[in-house]
């Protein structure tokens, strides 16, 4: 039995921007992040205009970390922008992308590094409350960032005038209760509001029209602890990791058949090669490897060939290998590609939300198929049919879950359609 | 000691009231998690009580409890298993240790044994991958790294706990 839920063994090479104090302080005592220049980025921004706040964060160019890379200064602009008698910040601590752990690593070994982001935020839009929705299957970050967002109100941190600056901000943590869409920021708002986690029409987005009809910023974990070492040292020293288009680091858990499993945070630009062999190393047992997904449940099989892809948030639109929330699930030859592509789709099929046809009914079908073509009943037309109802329910899928349906199963299916045929046909797997 | 229903609804109302939840819609799922932490599931006569308390509708409170995995209307083993059936867990041969749980308990998933000692859950991703495959007892026991032969040990090990 182990205690403690994850492992922070710091490999060399690696680059710590956001996991800078993990492993490094105790998570349950405000005094050792104060140590560690904590909340000074909070004093700093509250002696900026709020705009300026946020063009520094544009100029940045920091880019949301929960997966779709959308500019976090510009959503930001679009919530002070916009009038209203109230905003919110919302923290998207859902974490439920299979093979993710890196925002539980933060909350568990940095909490006020999130808050901290968090305050900022409201300050920068103008927001005076914020929540901090987490899987409730979390019970040991909860209670660490319970400790720690009392802790800041004691210190003066969150609540009333903030540092002496007339600001305001109140900050509370939600529960979620096991679905994976309500980690879609849309879902995640009804959830909040105390409903079924259905995602919303986009748009209108968030940004403009998010938790009780308010403008609300939702930004990821890791999102929020970039913040206060960018207003620490500035966007010209953030700027200077990563790629032109994704400026600083990312955080990757390495899972699957690999050596060396867990965390790792680099620069943005990394190759799926290195941090396979240089920081994971390598494939278990000296086993040949067969198959890469990156970016998560909803992201990309790739082969050996994609390896030297560099991954930031462009990489999927132009090499077709995702970044997502930065997975990397290593697979080796013993695997079959059909059980993948079956473990996959049906996740899928299970957190679909029922909302929509194509993607209730797609996955259910896609399952069906897989599970034939596994038992060796599949027919020919098969490997089309699968393409065609992944596509149909990419292209009128309701919400993110079923719009990403095609990205792992075309993916797995064109890099082994041979695989594929060779169990149609056959009622014997050629893997085993 | 085990606690009498009416000392469980005492605990709920002190709950609610504590934070201000009376009346409050959008407090309906921090109220069913205490609830269910509270009775071990959500029985009918508490989801009534609460859909009072918060003046949500019945028929809202069920659509809430049913869209979520984590609520269960029906009584869960004293010892819940929980088995990761995510994709990390899943190549390292997650299904393998799903079924020996089964085997062992000769139970159905998600259903109690006989005893009401055990009940046997295939959950999602549980944000412990390094450890793959990962099985959670309850609400903090993680085991990493489990093998079939393992499974054995683990359930004996609540058997002797109680
Ligand atoms: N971290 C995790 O556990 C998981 C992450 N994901 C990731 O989620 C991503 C998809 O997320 P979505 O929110 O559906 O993507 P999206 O592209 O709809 O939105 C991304 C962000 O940009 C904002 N945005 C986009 N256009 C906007 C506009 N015109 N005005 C204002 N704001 C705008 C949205 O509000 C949102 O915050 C995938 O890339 C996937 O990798 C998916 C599942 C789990
Ligand atoms: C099905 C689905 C699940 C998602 N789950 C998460 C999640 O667990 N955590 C997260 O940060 N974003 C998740 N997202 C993305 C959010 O909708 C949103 O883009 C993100 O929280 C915005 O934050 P960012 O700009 O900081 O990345 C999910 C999206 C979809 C479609
Ligand atoms: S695409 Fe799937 S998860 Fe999204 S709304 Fe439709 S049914 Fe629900
Ligand atoms: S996939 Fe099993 S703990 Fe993450």
């Amino acid at each position: 039995q182990i205690k403690g839920t994850v492992e922070v063994e710091k490999v060399a090479e690696e680059t710590r921007i956001v996991l800078k104090n993990v492993g490094e302080i105790d998570p349950t005592r405000i005094e050792e992040y104060i140590a560690r220049d904590g909340y000074f980025a909070l004093a700093k921004a509250l002696q900026m205009e709020p705009g300026e706040v946020i063009e520094e964060i544009k100029r940045s160019g920091l880019r949301g970390r929960g997966g779709a890379g959308f500019p976090t200064g510009l959503k930001w602009e679009f919530t002070y922008k916009a009038s209203a008698d109230q905003k919110y910040v919302l923290c998207n601590a859902d974490e439920g992308e299979p093979g993710t752990f890196k925002d539980r690593l933060i909350m568990e070994g940095d909490p006020h590094s999130l808050i901290e982001g968090m305050i900022i935020a409201g300050y920068a839009v103008g927001a005076t409350k914020g929540y901090i929705y987490i899987r409730g299957e979390y019970h040991s970050s909860i209670e660490i960032l319970k400790k720690a967002i009392e802790q800041a109100y004691e210190y003066g941190f969150l609540g009333e005038n903030i540092l002496g600056s007339g600001f305001n901000f109140d900050l509370k943590i939600r529960l979620g209760a096991g679905a994976y869409v309500a980690g879609e920021e849309t879902a995640l708002i009804e959830s909040i509001e105390g409903k079924p986690a259905r995602p919303r029409l986009k748009p209108p987005y968030p940004p403009t029209f998010g938790l009780f009809g308010k403008p609300t910023v939702v930004n990821n974990v890791e999102t929020f602890v970039n913040v206060p070492r960018i207003i620490m040292n500035g966007a010209e020293w953030f700027k200077k990791f990563g790629t032109d288009s994704s400026p600083g680091t990312k955080v990757f858990s390495l899972v699957g058949n690999v050596v060396r499993k867990g965390i790792v945070e680099v620069p943005m630009g990394v190759t799926v090669r290195d941090l396979i062999f240089k920081f994971g190393g390598g494939v278990e047992g000296g086993r040949k490897l067969k198959v890469v997904q990156t970016g998560g449940s909803a992201g990309t099989f790739i082969g050996p060939d994609k390896l030297d892809v560099p991954l930031d948030f462009d990489s999927y639109a132009k090499y077709g290998v995702s970044l997502g929330s930065g997975v990397i699930l290593v697979a080796d030859e013993t695997h079959c590609a059909v059980d993948l592509a079956l473990a996959v789709m049906r996740f899928f099929e299970h957190e679909s939300c029922g909302k929509c046809t194509p993607c209730r009914e797609g996955t259910r079908m896609i399952v069906n198929i897989l599970e034939r073509i596994s038992r060796g009943e599949g027919k020919k037309e098969d490997l089309d049919t699968l393409r065609e109802i992944a596509r149909n329910a990419g292209e009128t899928s309701f919400c993110g879950l079923g719009q990403s349906i095609p990205v792992p199963l075309l993916s797995i299916v064109d890099n082994f359609e041979e695989e594929f045929r060779a169990h149609i046909g056959a009622n014997k797997c050629p893997v085993g | 000691m085990v606690k009498s229903k009416e000392e469980l609804f005492k605990e709920l109302e002190n709950f609610i009231e504590e934070n201000g939840y009376e009346g409050k819609k959008d407090a309906l799922i921090q109220v069913l998690h205490k609830a269910q932490e509270l009775f071990g599931y959500l029985p009918a006569d508490v989801l009534e009580y609460i859909s009072d308390k918060l003046d949500v509708p019945l028929s809202k409170v069920y659509g809430v409890v049913t869209f979520y995995n984590f609520f269960s209307t029906k009584p869960k083993g004293k010892h819940q298993i929980k088995v990761c059936l995510g994709t990390a867990c899943y190549v390292k041969g997650a299904d393998r240790i799903f079924e020996r749980f089964l085997e062992e308990l000769k139970v159905n998933p998600d259903e109690p044994t006989s005893d009401g000692m055990f009940s046997v859950h295939g959950v999602r991703c549980l944000g412990a991958c390094s450890m793959a495959p990962v099985v959670m007892v309850d609400e903090d026991d993680f085991y990493g790294r489990v093998t079939p032969d393992m499974v054995p040990q683990i359930i004996s090990k609540y058997k002797r706990e109680g």
